[in-house]
């Protein structure tokens, strides 16, 4: 806490810090990191934000149960507003995996070495919100044990999926995305589980990790290999930032909803998740850092260029916002003007207005140096544009539905606790998960972070 | 069923358990103990899966409405009209419809019962023998009987026969909706109690004093067909009628009011009484323009027109109805009058006095329930404490069961042999449908107790009836009876009629304040005064006007809702004199100002599950000296809230113009007014025609002839085993009925607030965007053109019903249908039952379609237009629904299609609907319209 309080103080340009502070080397970047791991004890700390994780874990498991048992009606959804909360969540969980893998994919292709330290634990909450987004339309299905009627598979009753249906190909983009996450991020963590299983004392962690390390031995051919077929597995997950996105804009665009029916749909989907997603990273990362440590690897530079990235998409879905309302009053429609009107002042116009602020007032706070500096500030905002971002796929898919084509059918939706327990479950879920990937898992790439300290150094001599 | 159980009841567990203890150890029984006989020999006619139709009638307050009762393998399931039947002409109204459910209602009366125990039948007529033995020494003196109206001919007969074993023994006949200002009104007018018939398709101008002759009176349906004839823009043309209210409470009538008048009950008796003194010429000018319009427009249609006063009115009321219909040449033309069809008995009141002065030894309750509908003033429960025996027979163990030392369960209508008489006394059969269910009795055979008839069944006793009527040809003629259900020229022929002279008028409780505040009370328009409250299909029935289910609600005016600060919900408390009552607000558009009505029918106290506990009782206000309208009430606001279940929540049509209505001189200046682009010319498409070479089923839903009273609603309910899903389910907004009627109010206008009904069924779109969203192919067309939902596929997403401009879809959120058991039989066979979690909608009732299908398979030709007809479309008394095939050039549908008001809904969206509608057409009084 004490470094974060120094950095407060000294508000130079934070763009200008280096990406790695100190003198290391690789013993000393080896140490830190498998120390993490296998040196820290398991203090106050640590149990208390497993019992607080496991807690709303077993809140999730409660609340799937019931739902398995009673059907989606425990929930507050109706005609005609039949979706809720399930799609909210799954939308918001798929939009922040996004950003880990722009930071791991598309960072490495482009070649921005700042990514080096911070790639992991994005890929890492990549895998654990594309879960949870994963359950979501699962849980969210009114039979789910009949989910997998989804693939196309050969079956008795010799019917294939109904391949005209945006949510068809949904299931295809999200059983992708996450299994070439899953294979991205374990790839690059062969090289680390080798270091683990070296670093280990015990016999136990030694097989553990040695079995996870699939063999590696650190061979010039090994490393041969790892480095391109690494190189080929970003090139095939970058683009998946852009389509998986697409695929759920078209959830809604495809519809012929007034508010939904939007060509700008895709883009904004993209640009929305990527906001989304890279305020997760900045409120992951920001803790993270504090606690065990890490200042020499994350420094205000990474922080700094995760906000600015975080202000333009931000502007993106501000372009957006107004362009949906231009087009609704150009296009002269009026259900899509009714939609327009109802969203900016119906019964909730304080969604919207929420929204506004967090989405595109709140990130305005980054042009600021001082702001940009501050990890506190920093993670203030993250939490704000994670509130606003959630809050706005609850407006896309609330407003498009209550009041539609005939006012006769008009209707209002109340969340019940079940729509919140199974919201706050999986953010258990989540954290859960991430709190034993840093238990058992090096957080950060220790490969990439050796290689970069070599780079910086040949650079300097 | 509607509060869902727990996952597993205790019960449930044992007995699963039990029966896999059963299962293990007794495996290897090889055969049961009992007997079985199987079903070796078919009944005649009977084709097992083959549903067979009897002809029967249900009564309400003394009148039958002819139906056939669908049984399928012995299982009465479905009720449609009698298109023989002169009150139905094929169609019901909706409280007919459920009551399929009241005959399997498991909470009927299982068992006799003395002081509330079980008892046996045996020992009720032993206790009874013995009882009468000493009455028949005192010339059967303290002998009383209270029923219900009843207008059945072997009841009468039954009761001449006690009269002369008893000659003094008394009838009482007790029923919360009477009819007798009307009788009452023809007395003084003519000299005799008669009741009137009324001809609405001769009618060109109709007045309706505070009458809902479409909805709320006998005869209501044949009202309702005969209306809508007059009225059809096509048939009539410029020759279409003109119809006035004036009344308190919007009624289905009044919605379907060229002018309407909102007046507090009491003012409707001053605007007759002004429109027969201007008639006769005996007052001066002025009034509303109204009054003025009407006046003109009766004055100019003698011998056309009608004025028709309702129930509710008092008997001067009636009086000046059939005074104005004669000064206007009316009767004989536009309305007869005839012998009431219900037989007269002596009044509640009488017999509460008896009670009191102790004359009473010995009551029987037939099928009444005074304990919950008598007036408050009679203090009926206190005074039926006194009575050393007592008796009830009913359907329940109700509130007045409850205060009897005996109860006997009846037979239901459909479990019974009887007879009854229609409103026009045309007389018809009742046949049972299935052995009684629950044991119980038929009314015929609890008198032939009384009448010394010990071993006489009710179908000997109805036989006995009729045998002096069918003379010689006794075999053929009662067979032809119940075949046809109406007994061939059996209606009450026309009285000739002479009005006496005018008796001084009464002076009336008019409100003199005009601040003062008036309290009504109307019958319920789905569980009428109270007696249907236990049955859930008609409990979620939204109220035409109101769109409220499972409630009733204290109905008033806006005005009056911003001067005592009320909103929807609020409760207040209501008081006439030192009786009280606290109930809900619910704000009517069009009710008269200074108003407050409540619908009777709730607060039972007894009445199952489904129906006890339910709204509020107006009972406790209802007094003897005014039971339909009250002046003097008081009201406060309490400060509390109740939820109230609407099924719509919003009634503006926001320039949508869903419901898209023109007057009569506009439809004949441009008869397209209604089409809009998309339907002159269908927007462009990328994907080519899908060539119908068969049938391609579509159907048109007038809008000129539908008058809002949700009998399709209903009749679909019990067609398609559609769920029920309570009170907390439709609170937020998960009804499940697959067509609804909307109901939109335009802004008030000269006219009145002005409300309109639109019936919506899936539209079947031929582009529809359900079917491009399903990813799992549960939505699909089919190749006649439906848009089929097939259950077993459907997983849930709901992005179907999302999709769907309309909002027909209705989708399972919890496990809704969970019958009760013994409900489960009431089922239509060929629907599937749905479970949680799928999606489903109206398909034009794929299996009627089906049926009639089989049939033409079998003749090797082409199914007949008119040969399917939807449940909807059978139960609708306006006939505004028509289905069938659209490439059959000859087809009713077709030519309803061809008409120039015929547009789509939304049909700017290119949905392509196959459910379109015709325009609503209202003939409004014009400036430049002749005198």
């Amino acid at each position: 806490m004490n470094a974060t309080a120094a950095e407060v103080a000294r508000p130079a340009a934070p763009e200008a810090a280096p990406v790695l502070l100190g003198h290391h080397t690789d013993g000393s970047i080896t140490d830190r990191i498998t120390g993490i791991v296998l040196q820290r004890g398991r203090g106050a700390g640590f149990w208390l934000a497993i019992g607080i994780s496991g807690a709303a874990t077993v809140l999730f498991v409660v609340a799937i149960a019931w739902l398995f048992a009673r059907g989606v009606g425990i929930w507050g959804i109706n005609q005609p507003v039949s979706w809720g909360f399930a799609i909210t969540n799954y939308v918001w969980w798929v939009a922040i995996g996004n950003s880990g893998t722009f930071i791991s994919a598309f960072l490495l292709l482009l070649r921005q070495r700042w990514r080096t330290s911070i790639n992991r634990f994005a890929e890492a909450m990549t895998i654990f919100a594309v879960a949870m987004a994963g359950l979501m339309p699962i849980l969210h299905l009114g039979r789910p044990w009949f989910f997998y009627w989804l693939a196309p598979y050969p079956n008795a009753m010799n019917v294939w999926p109904q391949w005209r249906s945006p949510l068809v190909w949904d299931f295809f983009a999200i059983a992708t995305y996450l299994i070439v996450s899953i294979l991205f991020w374990y790839m690059g963590l062969l090289p680390d589980l080798a270091t683990m299983r070296d670093a280990a004392r015990r016999r136990g962690r030694q097989l553990a990790y040695g079995l996870a390390a699939l063999g590696w031995r650190g061979d010039a051919r090994h490393w041969h290999h790892y480095r391109s077929a690494y190189l080929l597995l970003g090139g095939v997950a970058a683009p998946l930032v852009i389509s998986v996105h697409s695929v759920v804009a078209f959830e809604f665009s495809f519809a012929n909803l007034p508010g939904w029916h939007s060509a700008i749909y895709a883009p904004y989907f993209i640009a929305g998740a990527l906001f989304s997603g890279l305020a997760m990273a900045l409120t992951i990362t920001i803790p993270l850092r504090a606690i065990f440590g890490l200042h020499d690897f994350i420094t205000a530079r990474h922080l700094a260029n995760i906000a600015k990235l975080m202000l333009a998409c931000g502007w993106i879905i501000t372009y957006t916002y107004v362009i949906e309302l231009f087009t609704a009053f150009y296009g002269g429609d009026r259900y899509e003007i009714h939609t327009a009107l109802a969203r900016m002042g119906g019964d909730y116009a304080w969604i919207y207005w929420t929204v506004v602020a967090c989405n595109v007032l709140v990130p305005q706070l980054i042009w600021w140096r001082a702001v940009r500096a501050s990890p506190l500030a920093l993670f203030a905002i993250s939490i704000l544009v994670n509130v606003g971002m959630w809050l706005e796929r609850m407006m896309i898919i609330l407003t498009g539905l209550y009041q539609d084509f005939l006012p006769s059918s008009w209707g209002n939706f109340t969340p019940t606790f079940w729509d919140w327990a199974i919201l706050a479950g999986s953010l258990g879920a989540f954290a859960l998960l991430f709190i034993l990937f840093i238990r058992f898992v090096p957080a950060l790439s220790m490969t990439e972070l050796r290689r970069l300290n070599r780079d910086i150094t040949q650079a300097g001599s | 069923m509607l509060d869902l159980p727990p996952l597993i009841q205790r019960r449930d567990f044992l007995r699963l358990m039990s029966a896999a203890l059963a299962l293990a150890s007794g495996g290897c029984v090889r055969r049961p103990a009992a007997r079985i006989v199987p079903y070796a020999q078919t009944p005649s006619g009977l084709t097992p899966g083959e549903p067979q139709f009897y002809a029967t009638a249900l009564t309400q307050g003394g009148y039958a409405h002819g139906v056939l009762v669908r049984s399928d393998d012995g299982r009465p399931t479905k009720i449609e009209g009698n298109p023989a039947h002169p009150a139905s002409l094929g169609a019901t109204g909706p409280i007919e419809q459920g009551r399929i459910l009241e005959l399997w209602n498991p909470a009927r009366s299982h068992a006799p019962l003395q002081q509330g125990l079980a008892t046996t039948w045996q020992s009720f007529t032993s206790m009874l023998a013995a009882r009468l033995a000493g009455l028949q020494s005192r010339g059967g003196a303290g002998l009383y009987l209270l029923t219900g109206a009843t207008s059945s001919p072997t009841l009468r007969r039954q009761w001449q026969r006690i009269a002369q074993r008893y000659p003094a023994a008394r009838w009482h006949v007790h029923e919360a909706v009477d009819r007798d200002a009307v009788r009452a009104g023809a007395m003084r007018a003519f000299g005799a109690a008669l009741e009137p018939v009324y001809r609405f398709h001769r009618a060109r101008i109709v007045a309706a004093l505070d009458a809902d002759f479409l909805a709320a009176m006998p005869g209501a349906v044949r009202h309702a067909r005969d209306f809508a004839r007059a009225r059809s823009p096509e048939q009539a043309g410029a020759r279409m009628n003109r119809l006035y209210a004036a009344e308190c409470m919007p009624s289905v009538t009044g919605a379907a009011a060229d002018h309407r008048l909102p007046l507090r009950t009491a003012e409707i008796l001053e605007l007759a009484q002004r429109l027969e003194a201007r008639l006769a010429g005996n007052a001066a000018d002025g009034g509303p323009p109204w009054f003025d319009a009407l006046l003109a427009d009766l004055a100019a249609h003698r011998g056309e027109s009608l004025v028709v006063a309702g129930e509710a009115q008092p008997a001067e009321m009636h009086e000046l109805a059939c005074r104005i219909n004669a000064r206007l040449g009316n009767i004989g033309r536009t309305v007869d009058f005839i012998a009431p069809p219900p037989v007269a008995g002596e009044s509640l009141a009488a017999l509460v006095e008896a009670m009191r002065g102790g004359t009473v030894d010995t009551l029987l309750v037939l099928g009444a329930n005074p304990a919950y509908d008598a007036p408050a003033d009679l203090e009926f429960s206190a005074a039926l404490g006194s009575v050393p025996l007592s008796v009830h027979c009913g359907l329940y163990v109700d509130e007045t069961a409850r205060l009897c030392h005996w109860h006997l369960p009846a037979a239901h209508e459909l479990e019974s042999w009887s007879d009854a008489r229609a409103f026009d006394g045309t007389a018809c059969i009742q046949q049972p449908l299935i052995a009684p269910l629950y044991g119980g009795y038929a009314v015929h055979e609890v008198l032939a107790l009384l009448s010394g008839e010990h071993d006489a069944t009710a179908h000997g006793l109805v036989q006995a009836t009729w045998r002096e009527t069918f003379g010689n040809d006794f075999e053929t003629s009662w067979q032809q009876a119940l075949q046809a259900g109406v007994i061939a020229g059996s209606a009450s022929s026309a009285v000739k009629v002479a009005l006496r002279a005018a008796a001084p008028a009464v002076a009336r409780t008019v409100p003199r304040d005009a601040h003062d505040l008036e309290l009504n009370f109307r019958p319920d328009p789905c569980i009428w005064d109270g007696r249907y409250a236990d049955i859930p299909w008609l409990q979620e029935l939204p109220r035409p006007l109101t769109q409220l289910t499972w409630d009733n609600a204290a109905l008033l005016a806006p005005e009056l809702a911003v001067e005592f600060d009320l909103h929807n919900e609020d409760v207040v408390e209501l008081w006439v004199a030192d009786r009280r009552i606290e109930a809900p607000v619910w704000i009517v558009n069009g009710h008269a100002p200074r108003a407050v009505t409540l619908y009777l029918g709730f607060g039972r106290r007894h009445a199952g599950d489904v129906g006890s506990g339910r709204g509020v009782d107006p009972y406790a206000l209802r007094t003897s000296g005014a039971p339909w309208f009250t002046a003097g009430l008081g009201l406060r606001s309490t400060g509390t809230r109740v939820p109230l279940a609407t099924v719509q929540h919003h009634h503006r049509m926001e320039e949508r113009e869903p419901v898209r209505s023109g007057t009569l001189s506009r439809f004949l200046a441009q008869p397209d007014f209604a089409r809009e682009a998309a339907d002159r010319a269908p927007p462009p498409t990328l994907y080519p025609d899908f060539p119908y070479e068969g049938h391609a089923w579509g159907m048109t839903i007038d809008l000129a002839a539908c008058i809002g009273c949700n009998a399709c609603t209903i009749a679909c309910q019990a067609e398609n085993n559609i769920p029920t899903v309570g009170k907390d389910e439709v609170l937020r907004g998960r009804e499940m009925h697959w067509i609804r009627v909307d109901r939109y109010e335009a802004a008030p206008q000269e006219t009145g607030p002005h409300t309109d009904f639109q019936p919506v069924p899936c539209m079947q779109c031929e582009h529809a965007p359900c079917e491009v969203v399903c990813p799992v192919e549960a939505s699909v067309h089919d190749a006649e053109g439906i848009n089929v939902q097939v259950y077993n596929r459907c997983v849930g997403t709901r992005f179907c019903s999302n999709n769907c401009p309309y909002k027909v879809r209705r989708f399972n959120f919890l496990q809704y249908a969970r019958d009760a058991p013994g409900l489960d039989a009431q089922r239509n066979p060929e629907v599937t039952v749905r479970n949680r979690g799928v999606m489903e909608k109206c398909n034009y009732c794929l299996q009627r379609i089906v049926r009639g299908r089989i049939a033409a398979d079998r003749d090797n030709r082409r199914i007949a237009d008119g040969e399917v007809v939807t449940a909807c479309q059978a139960v609708c008394p306006t006939q505004a629904i028509v289905f069938g095939d659209l490439n059959d050039p000859a087809s009713r549908v077709r030519a309803n299609r061809e008409l120039p008001r015929n547009y789509a809904l939304l049909g700017e969206l290119d949905t392509r609907p196959r459910t379109t509608y015709l325009a609503k057409i209202t003939h409004p009084r014009e400036p430049d319209d002749a005198a």
